[in-house]
Parts: structure tokens; C-alpha cells; sequence
């Protein structure tokens, strides 16, 4: 357990490595001057100056990976070359809105998937069962930006329930910041939820052929038992490293329902660098997002291990 | 498509890997023998045809502006109306099923042949060649997909193409892993070591017994990674990152449609449908796919594949 624990971490410590360095070379892959390009027309010499020497350009390569690698590790991931903010401050400012969206996604996609997903592997082939089925499968190939605007068309539009964009912190107005959630957290939750809603019912029907379970019925148990027992029990430890993995990509991966939402998260903000070539800001978002993934995912893995014996062996 | 003929040094051996079709014609009659495979095939024909012979069969050119027609709604002579522009939507979403299609099939194929040639090697030669290799396919993976397509198009520029290579790069990764673990179920089998007492050559056994033996994962990988693709392009083009204007494009025309969804839903609905009908049937055929070629991985992915997918979007 321990030697694998270790083995998953180093691992991962490695690919954090490359994640690094492939990320530092993206604002030296870019063709051109990337602090010319950010300026634009507002270009003046003395800023440029200054922005090139902050940003470290005129040191050796090595140098300057090493410099901003260091830093990164101390929490400054440079300033931007557009206003000159703190990269760090930028992000932390947009991480509200997006734990919000994630964290109310995979509340709504879980509320979806585990009640259907059980419902439709209790009684396979049945018209529940067909009907999630076509759903889920329908609600995987839907572009989740697509149906935010069918939901912002129609909740917002024509029934005018909730607002059709924008984003109200928790703090100025806790009902109006709800509200605000509603309609992008039910867009990526419906996404996410058919995803899970397959795997629920895979893993729950594999769980019910499983020979405790059928142990479990021989010796007289209800089925309301066996099934809260047995089955879910059983079933739902897989759903643990989905729901993680969904979760990783509900943090990072969200940046079109933003853009659809106005939503001032880091995937707007993502978005935004490339459009202005804010370069430093890209850089420290795709460095977050993929240090956020691959810890997750590490976490899942290790947790699973952790949960399921079988593995560790 | 995956009739291995009796090799003249090993006749009849009979592998126990999977069961195998007596060939193509046979497999693809299993295949639309399943309801939503042959939605799915239907469906993909259908898109394919107006594709190739979009000129034809659009009803006016992508930009024949009518001012006087703007935002007509869906009725004879424009049966899916106009939008802000008067051109006929129609028409627009004829011509960007070229798009979809081409950006689809020109990135899987991208990923299909570097990351099955990387799978390959690695899986083959293990080792340091399987260590090298993995980890660099682990460091792309780690990016949030739709994160890394945007950041390889900041360093690119945007376009059509651009998308095509973003894209490709994006799902290369999957699949190299797919592939790896496939050919690591075939490398030790009875034939390829038969082969390889000999005398065969390395190459000679890579391509002519271990890939079209490990071939079966990889072509639903395919059909599954081209519903991902168009879902990506769509996404792409949505934020401006994509297709560039005046070239028709569904999630274009999504992003354009957007603010006049109030006055008009027909010119968000109907690209969007149509990239929702294609994406399932990518997803129906790659499922019948799967069943068809291999059955065994079929509970096990059923979920599995999702989890990448979502992710990588």
C-alpha cells in the first residue's frame, strides 16, 4: 500500500515536472516578441523595459526557468502583461465562481445519476431503465454550451425564472448568488450526471450479480437491505474515483459553459489571456488547472486503493 | 476489418484472445444488426453526403445576405429560417458539416496514427522506451483537454487548421494508452512469438501481428474520439478560437445566433441539433463497435471511457 502510495506520488511528482516545463515553453513556443505582442498598440518603451527585465526575458533559459519555477512553488506566478496585476491575485479573484460551479455541478449531476443509475440496473430493460439510457446517451453528446444557451433560451428567456448570465457572490447576496448558479450548474450537472448516471448503473448491476449479494437474498434479507448492504455499498466505491475524476474536470474544463454564462471564472479568464496574448496569466492558469488535475486524480487513485484492497495487491 | 489470414509458418493457430469475425462484410452486418449502431451509421452517411456534396445541396451560398429576409422563422422557403444577416440556416449548417467533419477526421487521424505508433513502441519494447514515452504522453495528459487545445492555439494563432492540430494533440495521448495496453495483451501471445522463433523481423511483427491484433480497442477509440473532436471544434469555434469567419461552422453560428436567441431561437437551435446528432452518432457507433470487435471490454469501458472523454473535452 505504502510502496504504491509512493510509487503513484513520485509519479506524479514527475509528470508535475514535465507539466512544468511545458508550460514555461509555451510563452517561449510563441512566435514573436510575447511581450510586444500583449502591448499591442499601447506599446511604450519604458513599460516594455520594464515588463521584459520583471518577466526575467533577458536571462538565459535555464535561468529563467529555474527562477520561475521557484517562484511558482512560492505562490508568484508573475505579473500580467496586460495590467500589470499579480498573476496569483488574478486567479484567487476568479477561483470563487468556479468552485461554486464546480462544486454545485457534481451536487446536481450526483442528485441525477445515483437515484437513476440505481433505479434503472434495479429493473434492467425496463421503460426507466430505456429511458435513462437514451438520456444519459443523448446527454453525453450534447455540447455543454449548447445547453446552457437552450436552458438560458428557455428559463431565462421565455419563463424568466432565473437570470440568463453573470455571477452574484455569496457574500454580497447569498439568494441572488444562488439563483446566479442555478441555470450553468444545471447545464454541466446534466452533462456530468449522464456520465454518472452510466457508471452507476454498471457498477450497480455488477454489484447485484455479485455472490455475497446472492448469499445475502438466500438467507432471507429484504431487498430494501440488501440493496443499502450489499449492493450500493459495493457499487458506489467506484463512483467515488468517477465523481473525483469528473469533479477534476468540472474545475478546469468548464471554460465554454463560462464564456456561455458570463461567468467571471478561471476558465473565462483562461480564455481571456489567449484573446489579449496575456501570456504569463495563461501561463499560471494552465499550471494551476493541471496541477489541481493531476492532484486529484492522485488523490482518486490513492483513496481508491485505499477503499478497495483488491488493488493494492 | 480485422480478418488475419493463416499465417503459411503458423497454420491454424487458434489464439484464444477474442473472438473474431469472418470479416468485414460480417462484422458490419453484426454491427447494424444493433438499432442505435445503425442510427448511428445512418446518421454519419447522411452528414457524410451532405458534406461531400454540400454545393449541391444547399439551398444558397453560406453568405448570400438578404436584409430584408433577416430572422425569418423556419417556414417554406427557409425551413430553418434566417438568421440576423438573412442568410438561409439551412444552408449554413449543410456547409458546416464539411467543417465538423473535416476538422474531426483530420485530428483523430492526427491522434490515431502518433498515438498508435507511440502505443506501439512502448507497449512493444517496454523498458526505458515505454518509461520515455508514457511519461511524455502523461505530461499532455494531464492538461484539461480543452485547456491544452486552447493553449496550443495561443501559441498557433486561430483557424481552421490550427483547431485540427490542437485538437489532434489533445486526444493523442488516449490513444497511446489504449494502444500500449493492447498491444501488451498480444505481445506474449503463442502467434507473435511463433513469428518471432522464426526469425521476423521487429517491424514485421509490429505491423503485421501485433497491431491488427491489438487493433479492435483502437478503432472504437476512433469512432469515440470523433464524437469528442466535433464536440471540440464546436467548442472552439464558439469562442472564437476555431473556425474563423466567413467560413460556416456550427459552434460559430452558436456563438453568433446567441444574441438573438431572444428574437429568434431557430438560429441557436438547429446547429446545435446537428452537432448533438452527429456526436451521437459517433457515440452509438463506437458502442456498437465495441460490441462487435470487443465484447469482453464492453462493462468495463462502458464507463472507463467516459471518464477520459469528458475530461479531455
Amino acid at each position: 500500500m505504502t510502496g504504491l502510495a509512493l510509487r503513484r506520488t513520485l509519479q506524479a511528482v514527475v509528470v508535475l515536472f514535465g507539466v512544468a516545463v511545458a508550460t514555461f515553453a509555451l510563452v517561449h513556443l510563441v512566435p514573436g516578441d510575447p511581450i510586444r505582442l500583449a502591448m499591442g498598440t499601447r506599446f511604450d518603451q519604458a513599460t516594455y523595459e520594464a515588463l521584459r527585465e520583471r518577466a526575467g526575458l533577458d536571462q538565459p533559459l535555464a535561468t529563467q526557468f529555474f527562477t520561475w519555477i521557484g517562484s511558482a512553488l512560492t505562490g508568484d506566478l508573475g505579473v500580467s502583461f496586460r495590467s500589470g496585476d499579480p498573476v496569483t491575485l488574478l486567479i484567487l479573484e476568479r477561483l470563487p465562481a468556479t468552485l461554486s460551479l464546480a462544486v454545485a455541478s457534481i451536487i446536481v449531476a450526483l442528485l441525477i445519476a445515483i437515484p437513476l443509475g440505481t433505479a434503472s440496473a434495479m429493473k434492467p430493460r425496463s421503460f426507466l431503465d430505456g429511458a435513462g439510457t437514451v438520456l444519459s446517451q443523448i446527454g453525453i453528446s450534447v455540447p455543454e454550451f449548447w445547453m446552457g444557451i437552450m436552458l438560458i433560451l428557455v428559463f431565462a428567456g421565455w419563463l424568466g425564472w432565473f437570470p440568463a448570465s453573470g455571477y452574484v457572490p455569496f457574500s454580497d447576496d447569498p439568494l441572488g448568488w444562488l439563483r446566479s448558479l442555478v441555470l450553468p450548474a444545471v447545464t454541466t450537472g446534466l452533462v456530468s450526471g449522464s456520465v454518472l448516471t452510466r457508471f452507476t448503473r454498471s457498477s450497480v448491476l455488477e454489484a447485484l450479480s455479485a455472490d455475497h449479494v446472492r448469499t445475502a437474498r438466500a438467507k432471507g434479507l429484504g431487498p430494501r437491505a440488501v440493496l443499502n448492504w450489499h449492493v450500493l455499498r459495493n457499487a458506489l466505491l467506484p463512483l467515488v474515483t468517477v465523481t473525483g475524476v469528473q469533479l477534476a474536470y468540472l474545475l478546469s474544463g468548464v471554460v465554454v459553459v463560462e464564456i456561455v454564462f458570463a461567468w467571471p471564472g478561471l476558465g473565462q479568464l483562461a480564455l481571456q489571456s489567449v484573446q489579449s496574448r496575456d501570456y504569463p496569466v495563461l501561463q499560471g492558469a494552465v499550471l494551476l488547472f493541471a496541477f489541481v488535475f493531476l492532484v486529484l486524480n492522485l488523490v482518486v487513485d490513492l483513496l481508491y486503493s485505499k477503499l478497495d484492497p483488491r488493488i493494492s495487491s | 476489418m480485422t480478418t488475419v489470414p493463416n499465417e503459411g509458418a503458423v497454420p491454424n493457430v487458434k489464439t484464444t484472445v477474442r473472438p473474431r469475425s469472418n470479416g468485414f462484410l460480417d462484422g458490419l452486418k453484426l454491427l447494424l444488426k444493433s438499432p442505435p449502431a445503425l442510427f448511428g451509421a445512418v446518421v454519419f452517411v447522411v452528414v457524410l453526403v451532405m458534406a461531400v456534396f454540400d454545393d449541391q445541396l444547399a439551398p444558397t451560398g453560406a453568405n448570400e445576405v438578404d436584409i430584408q429576409n433577416r430572422l425569418l422563422a423556419p417556414g417554406a422557403g427557409h425551413w430553418f429560417g434566417t438568421d440576423d444577416l438573412g442568410r438561409d440556416i439551412l444552408s449554413r449548417v449543410i456547409l458546416g458539416a464539411k467543417v465538423s467533419l473535416q476538422v474531426g477526421v483530420v485530428a483523430v487521424g492526427f491522434s490515431l496514427v502518433v498515438g498508435t505508433l507511440v502505443g506501439l513502441f512502448a507497449g512493444y519494447y517496454g523498458r526505458w522506451v515505454d518509461t520515455v514515452l508514457m511519461r511524455l504522453m502523461d505530461v499532455l495528459f494531464a492538461f484539461p483537454a480543452m485547456l491544452l487545445a486552447i493553449a496550443v492555439i495561443a501559441i498557433l494563432g486561430p483557424g481552421t487548421t490550427n483547431a485540427m492540430i490542437a485538437i489532434g494533440i489533445t486526444y493523442t495521448p488516449v490513444f497511446a494508452r489504449v494502444t500500449r495496453s493492447s498491444v501488451l495483451s498480444v505481445r506474449e501471445s503463442v502467434y507473435v512469438r511463433a513469428s518471432r522463433s522464426i526469425g521476423s523481423s521487429d517491424l514485421r511483427l509490429l505491423f503485421r501481428h501485433v497491431l491488427p491484433n491489438a487493433a479492435p480497442p483502437i478503432i472504437v477509440q476512433t469512432s469515440v474520439s470523433l464524437a469528442f473532436a466535433v464536440l471540440a471544434e464546436a467548442a472552439l469555434s464558439f469562442v472564437g478560437l476555431g473556425t474563423q469567419p466567413p467560413d460556416p461552422s456550427w459552434g460559430r453560428m452558436l456563438s453568433e445566433g446567441r444574441e438573438f436567441i431572444d428574437l429568434a431561437w431557430w438560429i441557436a437551435v438547429f446547429p446545435g441539433l446537428a452537432i448533438v446528432l452527429l456526436v451521437l452518432a459517433f457515440n452509438l457507433l463506437g458502442d456498437g463497435l465495441r460490441d462487435v470487435l470487443d465484447p469482453q471490454q464492453r462493462s468495463a469501458l462502458q464507463a472507463g471511457r467516459r471518464t477520459w472523454g469528458r475530461r479531455r473535452k
